[in-house]
């Protein structure tokens, strides 16, 4: 039992990953009804905020330490943060080790306008053509977004560390009354999920309960009716654009304590994602989220020795497995709308 | 003539005049010269130049005839090198049954998941060929590694059986490749003046069989066969509305094209008897992909021009640095030079790949016919044609 609720939350974490880019390929999709291929580019454009907010905190100068010396006798230079200059000793130091929370406020603007940037530059001229066309334009556009971050951050991973007060794991099997150390769970991974609720909670009540999200969902399911009632439709769904690209970029930004970012972890998520998305339902949003926790917890039951051992290689393939299956007995997915992609 | 068509058959003299002289004219510079790091006349790029026209050329008769976009046709390719391989290993060094086998191993494999990821279309068709090639991918390196050798890929080993061959030479060595006792790697070097010009056994094998694909591939586009995939793209409701059932021609290009994939990844083992599973991942797929976009899908040089591009910038332009620069532009003034060779570097050397993006990308918005559409754009304007109303507005992205 406590190996069975193990199991489970070590699912949710990238479940939540999986569940966030395919909320945000989902809104792209149901919206502008483009097939985004560099979604995943974007979850590590988030990534690569952190890093860089990260970066710019702990940017420091040289200050000659008399008290010390170094191993030539001379008196040895230390960096200080500008941060200790400003704030103190104390403060300064909160406020880099929270680096990473801190980038969110940072990667929000960011991404919104990346988003903006990308959907009026290029896959408005887009709309109309076929769905080949859209898959290999944004290829070439997450080629091109890889290059540019592999030049400017190099080809390795950047380890960034969560905050010290989230670091380590707790013993989650206590409060529910297993035995001390059964289950053991990263403090971060837990935030991560809270963290991914939070955002897919408040993208479905902003398009639940305002105004602009009802007419977002009115466009949704019939794009004409609602510009003939006057509706700059196209504005509306630019916005939505932006918001989907944040969606994602947050995803990376607090995955980056899990797993130290390098260039190519977008495309890496992507094809997961859009497997996601396929089993979710093309174009349903509460089919994405799903999907993406049933497929993250699948994954990881799949990976216990047990399953291993008994089913060689299933720990490599479940996914897809678990898609091809859904594509040819389900061909809408889990929960997809009728007419949605069906030639 | 072999029942081509006048305009088809020049197409076909011209691809095997290119074959057959490219040792020569890919080697236009003198060797030690300072343009010599341009030259792609050595056998290696040469013969990845000829096997990926092949698998373009298989790709494209998927994509080009019927749209249906296959992310994961990298796996044929790997079964294709491993099946080769494993005949290595068994039966003799003889690369022509090692090549049959992997066009025979591919096609069913093709066959098999051809048969299920067709009864989707559309985007369901790309995930669907995505998801089987990673499982391949994923299966190839960890349970199947007694087959496949895992992490390490498929090599030769000395105690390999052989039953038709010899396991190892009188030297005690692995034997290479051979085409009845032809080394794949036997070389002729030729100099001439300056100029050196090197004609590989393996290349020209793999040359041989590029002519054979094309003109197989000129047939399919031009037979009713061919007619029936394009109206698959052009309009598959209508073609079923008047009782046709597309499913059996799209399993046909389907498998034909496993079948090219398989080849080249044969011919791809027969040049270096080694397999790994590297060949089948995604990103291969994509590279294939790529490829025939920027050739121009659908149209018959297009596919082979673009893996030649491909390759030719895969090896050449990734080897210029910054001293190669600083030298080129050593004629500018200090200050001008340094900002140029900044401005250009990124471009190129290992950045390679984001000049391939940008023209990719480029290719896809304004010139969705690939560099076949643009050369025939050029040549249209050079006769002063009137093309304005041939095409309307073809290139121009839809607003």
């Amino acid at each position: 039992m406590d190996q069975f609720i193990l199991q489970i939350l070590n699912g949710l974490d990238k479940g939540s990953a999986y569940a966030l880019i395919a909320l945000g390929l989902t809104l792209i999709f149901g919206t502008l009804g483009v097939v985004n291929f560099a979604h995943g580019a974007l979850f590590m454009l988030g990534a690569f905020c952190a890093v860089t907010v990260s970066k710019l905190l702990s940017l420091s100068h040289k200050v000659v330490d008399d008290t010390r010396t170094d191993f030539l006798g001379n008196p040895m230079q230390v960096d200080v943060p500008y941060l200790h200059d400003w704030f103190g000793a104390a403060t300064g130091d909160t406020i880099i080790d929270w680096a990473v929370p801190i980038s969110i406020i940072f990667a929000i603007p960011v991404m919104v306008c990346i988003g903006f940037i990308m959907e009026r530059g290029l896959i408005k001229h887009f709309y109309k053509r076929p769905h080949a066309d859209q898959i290999l334009v944004t290829f070439g556009l997450a080629i091109v977004i890889q290059e540019v971050i592999k030049y400017y951050y190099g080809a390795n991973p950047i380890p960034t560390p969560a905050p010290s007060a989230f670091k380590g794991s707790f013993d989650f099997g206590v409060l529910i009354g297993f035995d001390v150390n059964a289950i053991i769970y990263p403090y971060w991974r837990l935030v991560y999920f809270f963290f991914s609720l939070v955002v897919i909670g408040a993208v479905f009540a902003f398009l639940q309960f305002t105004t602009f999200g009802m007419v977002v969902r009115a466009g949704m399911a019939d794009r004409e009716t609602v510009g003939l009632l006057g509706i700059d439709i196209d504005k509306r769904f630019t916005v939505m654009f932006g918001i989907a690209a944040a969606v994602a970029g947050l995803a990376g930004v607090m995955y980056v304590p899990i797993n130290p970012p390098n260039y190519h972890m977008g495309m890496d998520f992507l094809v997961l994602s859009f497997v996601v998305v396929v089993v979710g339902g093309m174009g349903s949003l509460p089919g994405a989220v799903a999907a993406g926790f049933l497929l993250g917890i699948l994954e990881s039951f799949a990976s216990t020795s047990w399953a291993v051992s008994n089913l060689p290689g299933i720990n490599q393939v479940i996914i897809y497995l678990v898609a091809i299956i859904i594509l040819l007995t389900r061909p809408r997915g889990l929960m997809g709308r009728k007419g949605v992609m069906e030639e | 003539m072999l029942g081509l068509e006048k305009k088809d058959f020049r197409l076909l003299l011209v691809v095997i005049g290119l074959t057959l002289f490219a040792p020569i004219i890919l080697n236009p510079f003198p060797a030690g010269s300072e343009m010599a790091q341009f030259n792609a006349g050595y056998p290696d790029l040469m013969q990845r130049f000829v096997i990926f026209g092949i698998f373009a050329i298989g790709f494209n008769i998927l994509f080009g005839l019927t749209g249906y976009l296959s992310f994961g046709h990298a796996a044929f390719l790997g079964v294709g090198s491993y099946s080769a391989v494993w005949m290595f290993k068994l039966l003799s060094m003889n690369v022509l049954p090692a090549i049959i086998l992997s066009v025979i191993i591919a096609g069913l494999f093709s066959l098999l998941i051809g048969f299920i990821s067709l009864r989707r279309s559309g985007i369901y068709f790309s995930i669907l060929t995505l998801a089987f090639a990673q499982m391949s991918f994923a299966l190839a390196y960890s349970v199947l590694t007694p087959i496949t050798g895992g992490e390490t890929g498929l090599q030769l080993a000395l105690d390999d059986p052989r039953i038709l061959g010899a396991s190892q030479t009188a030297s005690g060595n692995i034997p290479v490749p051979s085409l009845f006792g032809l080394e794949m790697r036997a070389s002729y070097e030729m100099a001439v003046g300056a100029w050196s010009f090197t004609f590989n056994a393996g290349y020209y094998l793999a040359a041989i069989i590029l002519v054979l694909a094309f003109y197989l591939a000129i047939r399919i586009f031009r037979s009713p066969f061919g007619m029936m995939l394009r109206a698959i793209k052009s309009n598959q409701t209508r073609m079923s509305y008047t009782g046709l059932n597309a499913r059996p021609y799209t399993l046909a290009a389907f498998v034909i094209s496993g079948m090219y994939a398989g080849l080249a990844g044969g011919l791809m083992a027969s040049m270096d008897p080694l397999a790994g599973a590297e060949r089948m991942q995604w990103t291969a797929s994509g590279e294939v992909v790529l490829m025939t976009i920027l050739g121009g899908a659908g149209t018959l040089i297009g596919p082979v021009l673009g893996a030649g591009m491909i390759k030719y910038f895969e090896n050449i332009f990734s080897k210029i640095n910054s001293q190669v620069l600083h030298e080129w532009f050593g004629f500018l003034p200090d200050g001008l030079e340094d900002f140029v060779v900044t401005l250009i570097y990124p471009f190129v050397g290992k950045g390679w790949h984001l000049t391939l993006g940008i023209v990719f990308m480029l290719v896809v918005i304004f010139l969705p016919g690939g560099l076949v559409q643009g050369g025939q754009k050029i040549l249209a304007t050079l006769r002063r044609k009137k093309t304005d109303d041939a095409n309307p507005g073809a290139t121009k992205p839809a607003e």
